[in-house]
């Protein structure tokens, strides 16, 4: 049996008790004061619940908010601006805008599109950066640095504190690279309407290229995969596995939706092994499959037919 | 008001306003300190390019924090695509211009006076300007990186504190970076990037000490010299090297020296080295500690072949060299530098002798010997304010010649500084800094007359900016 018991001054002179709580048999016993003890816990609740939504974890670190806003107004507050808005001081010359941390709405997530991400996701994004953006790779901080500021981007919102972040979507194990899967993601490529957005060689120069905007009407460019030697203008995440996410989750915010009700696993598989071939200047797996089997990449594309931006 | 007036409680006024000028005075820091703790974001060049708040990069302009620290090692890149200068504005110029409008106050104890014949206290106060920079900096294109840092006192000629091209990313590899030209010395704690500025706390003495009577012309590693330096480090810049071959100039174009001992106009045709490795760890809750060593090893002439007169080759290197370790300790907002050096110059150079007259040297002349270093400590209140306090001494182990040795202080050096820096501008274009700082020195033995210590003072009040 575990008595607890919590005293507090009454009045100028009277001491006595304020809550017992007895557990012995599992039930709580509240002897005097539980009018007071309601309201306690409510607040109790008030003031656990931000405090729960002020942290962040990943592993076996946990960011805290109070830490991470010192963070935030030495290195982001520029950018996104003391309120969290993305109305920083210098947000009117970067392009593409500074996110907007009250909106909540973030490009990389694991989870399904609408849902908040976790904390790994925004991790990872400020770890990662975003090559095609103002936002620099942050992983010169110490990972508890970072912690820290991703438990104070999400006291920016009310949604973390009336919203879980959603679960994170199961990638399969990816199949093997076939000529096959190539092709049939080709057609797939077709079928969906990706080169409406991002062309058909994936240059970003689809026909409805130039009117995309944002959910801050602000233009976007599609991605061009053509652009590039390397896998670092992925906004997130540059492996096989990320691309898929990327289909499956969607890039909230902006036009590119989630297929995940509209596509099978190995239908999306194939689409990931198609879209390599569209790296044209970026040695691959698929390259090779493709080049192997006659499949006809699309051609290089010249600098005169190259488009000015890159993507988002 | 005067401050004594007979009071109807018998006290005086100054007794009663005593305590309120404190807590007025207190109100009045915890305003000053409360008003700084505003939001800051300064760009000068880099975080006018890049859209970045000046703290960014910095702990308190100048020193840069880790971050600034990865983005210096990248080639002033932060590997997105505002990298290369192609994708600027047109009207986008890397430039900053630096200066000091101040007022100072320099003290020197156990002067000679010409007119007196005896030693005394001298001192000089007065406004004043700092010399300015002219700086400009960035990439020339993708993973090829610059700085051009033309630097002028008041009344004087520019010179080149720097300027180099830096071929960053060799091999698409953050360890292969090749720099050329003039530039400073990859020294992790950094002399240009320090928050002292008055006469005496302005430099550190660690990083310029000769002993009296030392003809060697190195500045020592807090000049900098012109050569090539191979560097390299790791993706988030923790761990990280450098190794330099410089030649033996001290920095000054034209293949000249400044030995002391010889003219300007005399070619120097020899190498130093210059090593530098740190490492740092992330400590949880404490920040990124660093630890490292270095080791600067030159040559340095003793004598000039001449033509009617006038030097026109070095002769006789004698070698010198500069070792230590040194450490960087972050406790959350308290940052404290420490660090050591050993530094030995050959008989000939301490001496003064030339290496062709061994004759010449002393009986029991010996290469002088020294051990210094210093403990720097900042603790940042916020972004915008910061103080620091340093102590520094560099004491002779071994004097040059038994002469010397009578007195085994003679050129030690004890110093500290305190100062602290308020930036109320940290805007988008330009930064301010309220710079006050208290230095003074300690030189062993030095005074002429009495060879008794002196003491050098300087006070300073000032506004640091860059635009």
């Amino acid at each position: 049996m575990v008595l607890t018991s919590i005293t507090r001054k009454i009045g100028r002179r009277e001491w006595r008790p304020w809550l017992q709580i007895l557990t012995s048999n599992g039930e709580l016993l509240m002897n005097t004061g539980s009018k007071r003890l309601g309201l306690t816990l409510v607040l109790a609740l008030v003031v656990a619940f931000p405090s729960w939504a002020q942290e962040a974890h990943v592993g076996d670190l946990t960011g805290h908010a109070a830490n991470g806003k010192k963070l935030y107004r030495r290195y982001c507050v520029g950018c996104h601006g003391s309120l969290g808005d993305g109305n920083g001081d210098n947000a009117q010359w970067v392009d593409p805008r500074p996110r907007d941390f009250v909106a909540a709405t973030f490009k990389c997530r694991s989870t399904p599109t609408g849902t908040l991400p976790t904390d790994q996701d925004l991790f990872n994004s400020v770890s990662r950066g975003f090559t095609n953006s103002n936002m620099p790779h942050w992983d010169s901080l110490p990972a508890q640095n970072r912690m820290d500021l991703v438990a104070y981007i999400k006291t920016f919102s009310p949604r973390w504190q009336s919203e879980k972040p959603g679960d994170p979507i199961k990638i399969p194990p990816e199949p093997a690279v076939t000529a096959q899967s190539i092709t049939h993601g080709g057609e797939l490529f077709q079928k969906m309407e990706c080169w409406k957005c991002h062309g058909q060689q994936g240059r970003g120069d689809g026909p409805s290229a130039a009117t995309l905007t944002d959910s801050k009407d602000q233009p976007i460019r599609p991605y061009n995969f053509a652009d590039g030697k390397d896998d670092s203008r992925f906004k997130c995440g540059g492996t096989n596995d990320d691309l898929y996410r990327i289909f499956m989750t969607g890039l909230d915010g902006t036009p590119m939706p989630s297929f995940a009700d509209v596509i099978q696993p190995n239908d999306a598989w194939d689409l990931v092994h198609f879209l390599r071939t569209l790296q044209v200047h970026r040695h691959s797996k698929e390259n090779d499959v493709a080049k192997g089997a006659g499949i006809k990449a699309p051609a290089p594309p010249s600098d005169k037919e190259k488009p000015s931006g890159s993507g988002n | 008001m005067p401050l004594h007036q007979p009071g109807g409680s018998g006290r005086t006024k100054a007794g009663r306003s005593l305590p309120k000028s404190v807590v007025s005075l207190t109100l009045f820091l915890l305003s000053f300190i409360s008003f700084t703790n505003q939001p800051g974001y300064a760009i000068p060049a880099f975080a006018r390019k890049y859209g970045l708040p000046c703290s960014a990069c910095h702990i308190g302009w100048p020193i840069l924090n880790n971050f600034g620290l990865a983005f210096k090692d990248n080639g002033y890149q932060l590997g997105n695509d505002k990298d290369s200068p192609i994708y600027q504005n047109p009207a986008y110029f890397p430039i900053t211009f630096r200066v000091t409008p101040q007022w100072h106050l320099e003290n020197q104890t156990k002067v000679l006076i010409d007119q007196t014949g005896a030693e005394q206290s001298v001192t000089t106060h007065g406004f004043d300007l700092s010399g300015l920079d002219i700086w400009t900096a960035g990439t020339l294109y993708k993973n090829i990186s610059f700085q051009v840092l033309p630097s002028m006192g008041e009344g004087d000629t520019f010179h080149f504190e720097s300027a180099w091209v830096r071929f960053d990313n060799l091999l698409n590899s953050p360890w292969l970076n090749v720099k050329v030209g003039k530039f400073e010395l990859d020294n992790l704690l950094s002399e240009k990037r320090f928050l002292t500025l008055s006469n005496v706390g302005g430099a550190w003495f660690n990083y310029h000490f000769l002993p009296q009577g030392d003809s060697n012309g190195f500045g020592g590693i807090g000049d900098n010299q012109l050569g090539v330096e191979l560097a390299g480090h790791n993706q988030n810049s923790y761990s990280r090297y450098s190794i330099a071959l410089l030649s033996s100039v001290d920095g000054n174009p034209g293949l000249t020296t400044t030995n002391a001992g010889a003219a300007a106009g005399s070619t120097a045709r020899t190498y130093d080295v210059f090593a530098n490795v740190n490492q740092g760890f992330a400590v949880k809750g404490l920040g990124v500690q660093r630890i490292g060593a270095y080791g600067y090893f030159g040559q340095s002439p003793t004598f000039y072949l001449t033509s009617n007169g006038a030097p026109v080759e070095a002769k006789g290197n004698r070698s010198f060299s500069r070792v230590g370790a040194y450490g960087w300790w972050f406790i959350k907002d308290l940052d404290v530098e420490t660090f050591y050096m050993h530094g030995q110059d050959n008989v000939y150079l301490g001496n003064n002798i030339p290496a062709n007259n061994p004759g010449g040297l002393p009986p029991g002349a010996v290469g002088p010997t020294w051990n210094g270093g210093f403990v720097e400590a900042h603790y940042t209140v916020n972004p915008q304010f910061i103080f620091t306090g340093r102590y520094e001494l560099v004491h002779m182990s071994r004097q040059a010649n038994p002469t010397l040795a009578q007195t085994p202080n003679l050129g030690n050096v004890d110093s500290w500084t305190i100062g602290y820096r308020w930036y109320p501008i940290m805007l988008s274009r330009a930064g301010l800094a309220v710079h006050n700082e208290y230095s003074q020195a300690k030189m062993g033995n030095t005074s002429s007359l009495t060879g008794t210590d002196q003491i050098n003072r300087s006070v300073m009040i000032g506004f640091d900016f860059d635009y």
